[in-house]
């Protein structure tokens, strides 16, 4: 029997039985409906990580010198322990790391934390203060929307002055101009200079929630109690092979400087944005589980929910089986004749699966932070795995309805 | 034209000649010769012999009743003949093949192209339309979808159901789904057409409505084999055989067959 022949057989059987054909596929729906809106979802975000975020919040070819790792997962209590006995990271290491490195290299130092902030007439609110020094603004391509950026003379003086996020603003200066006004940080008034361009937001929450000021202004003894300790020093190489050399060099400079044995570890760490892709990768291992369990359990009970149905129609059809063997039909035209039903059956549940998997990436898409983007290899997978269960839940009942004998089939009321 | 195939029928002499050949192709004109036929039974270690050595010849164009008790192996040998079983021993040519030992599949094939069933329970798929029900044949037959159509449409006109076409059967009669089945069973021009108790649910107006068209297609030259249990429904067919435990107990023409029938009843 022709394969043509074969489909429109099966879907006129389905329509024929509307309700039990919708509960037949319903598992294979769910099931590959969760395949496409779970890897929509890890997707979306798997983009967002690499395009945005590693971007935003790290730059291109830049790393981190800090005395313990920043993108790090299931630390143990010991490994914190250990890092908490670190040396930190001090204002006096930066000079000899710099001129470690060639000219071309960009480098800045960060100390950073979540600290309330005020104005004379509002209450204080918290914000991300950053004290820093050297090239802060252009390796992180931050520029103001008005004002101007801290000037290297300020840097060098520690001058009381800051720039300020979007956000700071909006929340102390929603009407007014925010320019050469003040702002009370620790009890000592900074000066605004500069308000930045919107950075928009990462995982929906604002990144425009910050104030900078010079690392030598005493909004650096905010951040860090003793003096001297910074967070970390970051560095931008112009290339990525400028990047690993300068690695290599930063460890070694920082390796002589804590007085490291060869066989002693690193007691700091240089990230880039790899290491937060890295992190990145393992959080997605994890939801990529899920994301597979889920729909393999749907897709499980759809197979079993069909090989069910098949039996069934098998044993219901068994007459019409016999008077197809009696008209001339061979053992691989029953067989192929309910393979294809299930086939078709299990498809047509993987195609109302994907639309409503897509449905719900686009929804998530609008009404969430988060971002989806529907990968086109899961529909693929969906469609082979939909027409896949059909033809291994179908094998069992088909084959049983071939082997059938015409003479039985046929008595069969 | 009735004439020429009233006197159509093969004599005693030319059936037992053709049959006694073991072992070679029949000539072309018979269409049906079974030498030696058994059939066994393995019912849970006990050996039921449902046939016992069965000769059967027909040639081209007869009309045939095969006739016996319940027990007497008629659905056995008819199942043989229209190559839905095959026999514990002995030889079965079909249109000159020997059909005896082939395999599933070619038996399938030789069930589409050679033989045309109709049965007592008609056996039409409920949910196609008459139309579909007849082109099934040319389906694994491997016709294409508008050739079937037409071809359908022409068996449907030979038993007078043109205007039924787009009919489900439960739209049918009795009568109109045994024709619908009839035009299934002619569509792929078989050899032979067997009929299975073809009026075993059909009243005795209607019976005789579907001999009448038994007996036209017969005239037009159909090869037709009837297995029945009713001796007036047997008296329809040119030929009469009668099976008993196994075996051919009688093989005559209609005429002395329902003489002797006749005599039998006298005799009670």
């Amino acid at each position: 029997m022709p394969f043509i022949e074969a489909i429109r057989l099966a879907l006129s059987q389905i329509r024929a039985q509307k309700l039990k054909s919708f509960f037949t596929l319903l598992g294979v729906t769910i099931g590959v409906m969760f395949l496409i809106a779970v890897v929509a979802v890890i997707n979306g975000m798997g983009r967002y990580m690499e395009e945005e975020f590693a971007g935003k919040l790290m730059g291109v070819n830049t790393f981190t010198l800090r005395h313990r790792p920043y993108f790090e997962m299931n630390t143990t209590d010991e490994e914190w322990r250990s890092y908490a006995r670190r040396q930190r990271i001090m204002l006096h290491d930066v000079d000899p790391v710099v001129a470690a490195l060639p000219p071309d290299v960009m480098w800045a130092v960060e100390s950073r934390d979540n600290i309330p902030v005020s104005t004379k007439d509002m209450r204080p609110r918290d914000v991300d203060a950053f004290a820093v020094d050297g090239q802060f603004f252009e390796i992180r391509s931050l520029d103001v929307a008005s004002g101007r950026l801290i000037a290297p003379h300020e840097f060098a003086n520690g001058a009381k002055v800051v720039v300020i996020g979007q956000d700071v603003k909006k929340r102390f200066f929603p009407t007014t101009d925010a320019l050469g006004r003040e702002l009370r940080i620790g009890g000592v008034p900074y000066r605004i200079i500069g308000v930045m361009e919107e950075q928009g937001s990462v995982f929906g929450l604002s990144v425009d929630k910050f104030v900078v000021g010079p690392m030598k202004s005493p909004l650096a003894r905010l951040l860090n109690r003793r003096p001297g300790i910074i967070d970390g020093i970051i560095l931008k190489s112009s290339s990525m092979q400028g990047m690993r050399e300068g690695m290599e060099r930063v460890r070694q400079v920082m390796r002589g400087r804590h007085h490291l044995r060869p066989a002693q570890p690193d007691d700091f760490s240089i990230e880039t944005t790899e290491s937060a892709l890295t992190f990145w990768a393992k959080i997605e291992n994890v939801l990529v589980m899920a994301g597979v369990v889920l729909p393999a359990i749907g897709l499980l009970v759809g197979a079993i929910v069909i090989m069910n149905i098949m039996l069934v129609a098998v044993a219901q059809r068994t007459r019409e089986i016999g008077i197809r063997k009696s008209l001339g039909a061979r053992r691989r035209d029953i067989l192929s004749q309910f393979l294809v039903e299930a086939a078709t059956l299990s498809t047509i549940g993987a195609i109302f699966g994907i639309l409503l998997g897509v449905g719900i990436a686009a929804l998530v898409e609008k009404a969430s932070p988060m971002p989806a983007s529907v990968a086109p290899w899961s529909v693929v997978t969906a469609v082979i795995l939909g027409a896949g269960v059909g033809i291994v839940s179908g094998m069992y009942p088909a084959a049983r309805a071939a082997r059938l004998d015409p003479i039985v089939a046929l008595r069969q009321e | 034209m009735s004439t020429q195939y009233e006197t159509a029928i093969s004599s005693t002499a030319e059936r037992e000649a053709v049959i006694r050949d073991h072992g070679g192709a029949p000539e072309e004109d018979w269409v049906i010769v079974t030498r030696g036929i058994q059939r066994d039974y393995d019912m849970g270690g006990e050996v039921v012999h449902a046939l016992r050595g069965v000769d059967l010849a027909v040639r081209r164009n007869e009309y045939v009743a095969i006739m016996g008790p319940s027990g007497s192996g008629k659905s056995t040998l008819m199942n043989i003949i229209g190559c839905l079983d095959t026999p514990t021993a002995g030889e079965y040519w079909l249109n000159g093949q020997l059909v005896s030992d082939m395999s599933d599949d070619e038996l399938a094939r030789v069930r589409n192209r050679e033989i045309g069933f109709v049965f007592q329970t008609f056996n039409l798929l409920p949910r196609a339309t008459a139309l579909h029900n007849v082109e099934l044949p040319l389906v694994y037959a491997g016709i294409p979808s508008q050739e079937r159509k037409r071809r359908a449409h022409e068996a449907l006109e030979r038993v007078q159901l043109s205007d039924r076409a787009s009919h489900r059967p439960n739209e049918l009669s009795g009568g109109q789904r045994q024709r619908v089945a009839i035009a299934r069973a002619l569509v792929n021009r078989p050899a032979i057409l067997l009929a299975d108790e073809p009026t075993g649910n059909l009243d005795s107006g209607t019976s005789a409505e579907i001999m009448k068209v038994f007996e036209t297609l017969a005239t037009e030259g159909q090869t037709v084999i009837m297995v029945t249990h009713e001796a007036d429904i047997a008296a329809n067919a040119r030929r009469i055989v009668v099976l008993r435990d196994g075996r051919i107990s009688s093989d005559e023409r209609r005429e002395s067959f329902a003489a002797r029938v006749a005599l039998a009843q006298a005799a009670h």
